[in-house]
């Protein structure tokens, strides 16, 4: 078991959720975040006095997945987000120890899908 | 001869003017606040409202308009508003009753002290905030309003112009804030830290609130239903609206954009500008004003302001001090009978005079603001302490000042 999280540009969320829906990936968390990489974050004005490095806002897509599924998932995530600009984001991925599903008490591989 | 068309101007102005202060003031200095600071700094504009509206009647009224003391100030013959009846009294309003004029009045000692927690936002201990501002409101205002607005006020003898209170209201509060800026010292973390406002629509609304009131504040100035005040309410207007685009292309050449909170700032700098002079100047003047104000107050808030590096959080100073000041000169130069035969000449109608006079009255008020305004710092300092400790600093005043939150993280 994996667990995927990516790190998108806003405006491409729409995209990589239609793509996830595609490869029949149907579970995933989706929150809004702060971040910044290479872009440096972004200078703001306020009355005459310049903030640098403000954090630009960010998705945060979050999914489990049995190892079948890594690639798929990948895939599409990289399909729906890849636009070729700095700040496209980035894709972590990790072992993932265990998964329950709190209705049934099943563990495992089969409480992810 | 009470006219009841001026009577209903002057209510109706009376509440324009309440409600510069909340919502107006509060929503304009609460969107530029830290989200953990929001309510409290809308609480001192509320609380002022109520706290002022008790004063006025007990003393405050009194001590500005009441029979002349020494040119100085009024007695204390109308505390209570013993004396103060519908009768109207011909030195201030020959026309509305007393008692109108007694509580449109009341809404510029209001919203004067408010001004002034621009200057000290997000760091002053409420109970310190309470006591500086019953202190301020009868040792600084009081007395400032009788000698330019009472009757027998040594200012109003010598033939300063002051309209709607751009040297009671606006020099006075923002010189004041200037003094508390520099006494109570910057916020913790400030110049290292990004404060930025944390709702900038509050602030528009509050603005444009402002914006709204004011036409209570300087075409009601006039007093009466007629040509005085359609004279004010286009002088302002027009300021207002010359010194938010004189902002907004300053801040588009040197900057690289236009900002809507500079607008907001430049429109507030307009309409401080235009106080003093509203019943005095031409549509004309007004646009000259407001570009002028536009400009001098740009300076102050964004150039001066960052190089000499006082926390004036909220540019309480930088837009009433300056601003305020600036207008009451300007009145000088601008003001003519032709618009109000009981005004005068400036310098640009062939009265050059009227600048000297101008100038008196901006210095008087600068001086005894600042002097009254530190000692009484250090009075409130020694009762109570003026800044919160910086743990509650750090937490925010919502919490440590008043147990309360503007915004649940969950629902």
């Amino acid at each position: 078991m994996k667990l995927i999280i990516a790190i998108i540009q806003p405006h491409r969320l729409e995209d990589v959720l239609k793509e996830l829906d595609k490869a029949e990936i149907h579970l995933k968390t989706v929150s809004n975040v702060l971040g910044c990489g290479r872009q440096k974050g972004r200078t703001e004005v306020y009355r005459g006095r310049k903030e640098t490095g403000n954090l630009l806002k960010k998705v945060r897509i979050e999914i489990a997945v049995n190892e079948g599924f890594v690639r798929p998932t990948i895939d599409a995530v990289m399909r729906g987000a890849k636009t070729g600009n700095i700040g496209d984001g980035k894709i972590f991925i990790t072992d993932l120890a265990e998964c329950i599903r709190i209705r049934t008490e099943e563990r495992g591989e089969v409480a992810i899908g | 001869m009470i006219n009841s068309g001026d009577t209903a101007w002057v209510l109706m102005s009376t509440a324009f003017v309440m409600l510069m202060t909340a919502p107006g003031l509060a929503f304009f200095y609460g969107g530029l606040v830290r989200r953990k600071n929001v309510l409290a700094t809308m609480m001192q504009s509320f609380f002022v409202l109520c706290l002022i509206s008790i004063q006025w009647i007990l003393w405050g009224y009194s001590l500005a308009f009441g029979p002349d003391t020494g040119h100085f100030i009024g007695s204390l013959a109308w505390a209570g508003l013993k004396g103060v009846g519908m009768a109207p009294n011909p030195d201030y309003a020959a026309t509305i009753p007393h008692l109108l004029f007694m509580v449109y009045q009341m809404m510029f000692a209001v919203i004067t002290p408010g001004l002034i927690t621009g200057a000290f936002a997000e760091r002053m201990k409420f109970s310190a905030y309470v006591l500086f501002t019953l202190l301020w409101a009868t040792l600084v205002y009081d007395p400032v309003c009788h000698w330019v607005w009472g009757a027998g006020g040594w200012l109003r003898n010598m033939g300063a112009l002051d309209f709607a209170g751009g040297t009671v209201v606006h020099v006075s509060s923002g010189i004041s804030a200037l003094v508390c800026a520099l006494y109570l010292g910057k916020r913790r973390g400030y110049g290292r830290e990004p404060m930025p406002p944390h709702n900038l629509p509050l602030t528009i609304l509050g603005a444009s609130l402002l914006w709204f009131g004011w036409f209570g504040f300087n075409a009601g100035s006039a007093l009466c239903a007629g040509e005085l005040a359609v004279w004010a309410f286009i002088a302002t207007n027009t300021a207002a609206a010359a010194a938010a685009l004189t902002w907004m292309f300053i801040e588009w050449k040197v900057t690289g954009k236009p900002t809507i909170l500079g607008g907001a700032t430049g429109a507030v700098a307009g309409l401080v500008a235009i106080t003093p002079a509203a019943g005095f100047v031409s549509p004309l003047s007004a646009i000259l004003m407001g570009i002028a104000v536009g400009c001098v107050c740009y300076t102050a808030v964004a150039v001066i302001k960052l190089k000499l590096a006082y926390d004036d959080s909220l540019d309480a100073f930088g837009v009433h001090g300056v601003g305020g000041t600036f207008g009451a000169l300007l009145t000088g130069l601008f003001a003519q009978k032709l618009i109000n035969p009981a005004g005068n000449n400036g310098l640009f109608f062939g009265n050059a005079a009227q600048l000297g006079t101008q100038a008196i009255g901006v210095a008087a008020t600068i001086v005894y603001s600042v002097v009254i305004t530190f000692i009484l710092l250090k009075v409130v300092d020694a009762i109570v302490g003026l800044r919160v400790p910086d743990e509650e600093e750090v937490v925010g005043l919502d919490i440590t000042q008043h147990e309360e939150s503007a915004y649940t993280l969950l629902d």
